[in-house]
């Protein structure tokens, strides 16, 4: 226990001062290399564009938007993976017929279908929040079709030899036993719903952190961008400890949880 | 009264990829009376569990019958209940719900199933990890918690496989004092699958003998040694090793099969 805390105490510190470090470098270090302000702004300037974004450009809307788009793609993209997930799990016909359908959609780059859901729905958030459905689904629903897969078959035999029925096995046995590969996929899903987002406002309309960025490249005022980026970063990182907490809820049974892993 | 029987049990698999089939057990009969502890052994491979699993109803046989209280076995059935080498605890679920999963599969009501639990768990000595997780427990402290469940759905035969395989030598001899123990007092009637010739021995009314594949039963052995449900006592009983060596020629190992093959003369 004492090595684990003093691990835990040291590693704490030298993070800390690690990021100490790096901010003294991105405030003075451009300066001292000779970078131009338009190329890496120093700390000072991307704060004051923040503290005016804030104020004049409704930095908090577009945030909120954002994060409204990510949370929304991320619930659906989740729910639909681990549905489909599940039923092609508990048939083999059912995943036989569709893989190579899903093969096919699982290597085509989802984040290339964003033009093309901008064209049908236009300049608002749907085009967004569908971009991340289609990018979230994919591993959510290939871990939990794996996981449903490689259920011990003792198990289920054992459910069996007590007479249960399919759906007593489905929820007694392959649901529960699937959800730290679901999680997994939730946790990767959670990141990943941040890139779909983005992507869509990246194309087009002019709501959210993705407009920002690209509004801030128009206009060559790279501390804007830089504040679009850290704000996109502080949004996946909602998320993914938002999974990661519900995570240590749900499988509080695990050895191992509750200490500091993630 | 005769608990469990198999009549002319055959079964075949089906070989890899091809059409072809392997014989994996040749008409076994036998059965075994109400109250009895029967142990199988032979070596692996030669289809001891796939008979336990035509008994527990999971297989059917290719031909041949199993009849559990008299009843063709079609299926998984009430009168069975099976326990492997993996304790097959539910890590999601306490030790008392894991307890309780035969039982609230069959639908029996919440109070009953948990006051039939803790009477369980307080026989196997594990009333205070009611509400732990199987990972907080020893190997042999589960490997209890997996018989009490296997008993708490009051089954008439108890099919046993290798129950004790993976834990250690000492925790061993614990367990098959509390299994002996518990199978005299309830009157249950079983089938145990094993390697240990010794365990084989002392736990058992009789001892079965199956051949290579395709197995068949080739030997039936009385155990003629007083106190089953005490294996510490029989143990030391001076006809165990008699009982053993017999064994070990019925499954041609040690020293009389490199001298029946003629592996030159280095008998001493």
């Amino acid at each position: 226990m004492t090595s684990r805390h003093s691990v835990v105490r040291r590693g704490t510190i030298a993070s800390v001062i690690l990021f100490i470090i790096f901010l003294i470098s991105w405030q003075w270090g451009p300066g001292l290399l000779g970078i131009p302000h338009f190329i890496v702004p120093p700390l000072s300037m991307v704060g004051e564009e923040f503290l005016r974004m804030w104020k004049v450009s409704n930095l908090p809307f577009h945030t909120g938007i954002t994060a409204a788009e990510v949370l929304i793609g991320f619930i659906l993209g989740s729910l639909l993976g681990a549905v489909i997930g599940y039923l092609l799990g508990i048939s083999p016909t059912a995943e036989f017929a569709l893989s190579p359908y899903i093969l096919a959609l699982q290597i085509a780059p989802k984040v290339a279908f964003a033009p093309l859901f901008v064209l049908w729905m236009g300049f608002t958030i749907y085009p967004k929040i569908l971009v991340a459905v289609l990018i979230v689904f994919f591993p959510v629903m290939v871990n939990v079709l794996t996981a449903v897969r490689n259920v011990d078959p003792d198990m289920i035999n054992l459910a069996r030899a007590f007479k249960a029925t399919r759906n007593q096995v489905f929820w007694k046995i392959e649901f529960p036993a699937s959800l730290p590969a679901l999680f997994a996929g939730l946790r990767i899903g959670s990141t990943l719903a941040v890139i779909g987002v983005v992507v869509g406002e990246l194309i087009g309309g002019n709501a959210g952190l993705g407009f920002l960025l690209s509004f801030g490249e128009g206009q060559a005022n790279t501390p804007m961008v830089f504040v679009a980026i850290i704000m996109l970063t502080l949004v996946g990182s909602v998320a993914y400890f938002g999974v990661i907490l519900l995570e240590h809820r749900v499988l509080h049974y695990l050895p191992g949880r509750g200490a500091t892993g993630y | 009264m005769i608990r469990l029987e198999y009549k002319n049990v055959t079964m075949r698999f089906p070989d890899g990829g091809s059409s072809e089939t392997v014989t994996a057990i040749r008409d076994v009969s036998f059965s075994i009376s109400d109250g009895e502890v029967v142990s199988l052994i032979g070596p692996s491979g030669c289809g001891k569990s796939t008979l336990l699993n035509i008994g527990a109803g999971l297989y059917a046989p290719a031909e041949g019958q199993a009849y559990v209280d008299n009843a063709p076995v079609h299926g998984p059935n009430e009168h069975v209940a099976f326990m492997l080498q993996k304790d097959l605890l539910l890590p999601w679920r306490t030790i008392a719900e894991n307890v309780m999963f035969g039982l609230e599969i069959r639908g029996a009501p919440r109070a009953e199933r948990s006051h039939k639990a803790m009477e369980l768990l307080h026989n196997f000595h594990l009333k205070d990890f009611c509400n732990h997780y199987p990972h907080q427990l020893s190997g042999g402290m589960r490997q209890r918690a997996a018989l009490a469940r296997t008993l708490a759905v009051n089954p008439s035969v108890l099919l046993l496989d290798e129950p004790f395989s993976a834990v250690d030598a000492q925790t061993r001899i614990m367990l098959q004092h509390d299994l002996a123990q518990t199978l005299m007092k309830t009157r249950k009637t079983a089938l145990l699958i094993t390697h240990d010739l010794l365990e084989a021995v002392i736990l058992s009314d009789r001892v079965l003998v199956m051949s290579r594949r395709p197995g068949k039963i080739i030997d039936e052995i009385r155990i003629d040694i007083p106190e089953r449900e005490n294996p510490l006592a029989r143990r030391q009983d001076s006809k165990v090793a008699g009982y053993i060596s017999v064994l070990m020629n019925r499954l041609e190992i040690g020293p009389v099969q490199s001298a029946a093959t003629g592996a030159s003369g280095s008998r001493q």
